[in-house]
């Protein structure tokens, strides 16, 4: 079953730095992803199809849904104005149809309980900027992972035994921090 | 000069910029992702640095200036400063930075004057040395050369 002839993934980078933009850009696309930029929290939001609901904050009606939007991992600076993106983490988690998206947190600061924080309430990864070639290829298995729950997702239903599997969680434990 | 002369010197210059703690590794990188495709990336992104700091040099001066400085904003400002230099590997702008945040948070406003002073002036040595670098690059090239390619190992 290959997976290199599959469509290219679609990383949505997040971040208010002009230059940081950039140098995410260059790293993900030297690793052959396609990639969207924005550079706030509430743009990004936009993009995956969230509309503003004055009364209670961001979620995502089934009509306005974007369906053309198809973002395969999500990678956000922490330190924004107006909202972080560990905020941003948990308005995607608490979408139903946006959480099965991996997300990725980077920060310029070695914060442990910061970075604790941000795995616990389900980010994927946590990178220390300024981010390497090194990190970026860290996110390929997520990708191909969540693509393969996809694929799962979509066989008949006769296939019993994916029905009782249950996906391993993800082992947060192998992060190290960086001194 | 002919081709061989000026990549000797552009290594040699560019080793001095590392050793002598301008430049960390983080340059290396950008020039790592430098290629046919996107060959004014270093150039661009260091322009970039040089044009956000210029006004975020302006902004702390200002903000320093002030009869009650705000000193979450001047903070907020050389995090900002602390960020890109250190993106772009200019390595004592951005222990410069560190070393500002440092007084931001004891308030020392003497202190900051001082730091915003060094800051001023590491940031102006890196952008000569970068446009003498760049200025290399151009010749090397010009005349038919490439740039070696560099690794740090000391």
């Amino acid at each position: 079953m290959g997976m290199s002839a599959a469509a290219q993934f679609h990383v949505l980078a997040v971040d208010d730095s002009l230059i940081d933009r950039m140098l995410i850009e260059r790293l993900l696309k030297t690793s052959s992803f396609h990639v969207t930029t924005v550079d706030s929290a509430i743009k990004a939001l936009q993009y995956l199809g969230m509309v503003e609901d004055k009364l209670k904050g961001y979620e995502t009606p089934e009509i306005h849904q974007n369906a053309e939007v198809n973002v395969n991992l999500i990678i956000t600076d922490y330190c924004m104005p107006e909202m972080t993106g560990h905020d941003l983490l948990r308005k995607i988690k608490e979408s139903n149809s946006l959480k099965d998206i991996p997300v990725v947190i980077m920060s310029s600061e070695n914060v442990p309980s910061r970075i604790n924080r941000c795995l616990e309430d389900g980010a994927e990864e946590f990178f220390l900027k300024p981010v390497q070639q090194s990190d970026v290829n860290k996110l390929k298995p997520h990708l191909l992972k969540s693509r393969s729950k996809e694929e799962e997702e979509t066989q008949p239903i006769n296939n019993n035994k994916r029905k009782q599997e249950s996906s391993a969680p993800f082992n947060k434990n192998s992060y190290k921090i960086k001194i | 000069m002919e081709v061989g002369q000026m990549q000797r010197q552009w290594i040699d210059y560019t080793r001095s910029l590392f050793i002598e703690g301008f430049l960390d590794a983080q340059f290396l990188q950008l020039e790592q992702l430098q290629d046919d495709n996107n060959p004014d990336f270093v150039v661009e992104v260091v322009s970039l640095f040089f044009q956000d700091s210029h006004k975020l040099l302006n902004d702390l001066t200002v903000a320093l200036d002030q009869k009650s400085v705000d000193f979450k904003m001047v903070d907020a400002h050389v995090h900002q400063l602390k960020g890109s230099s250190s993106s772009i590997g200019a390595q004592r702008v951005k222990n410069c930075c560190i070393a500002f945040r440092n007084l931001c948070e004891e308030q020392n406003i003497d202190g900051c004057l001082k730091c915003l002073h060094q800051v001023k002036q590491e940031c102006c040595l890196v952008k000569n040395k970068l446009e003498t670098l760049f200025r290399l690059e151009q010749q090397i090239m010009a005349a038919g050369g490439s740039i070696p390619l560099m690794e740090l190992s000391f």
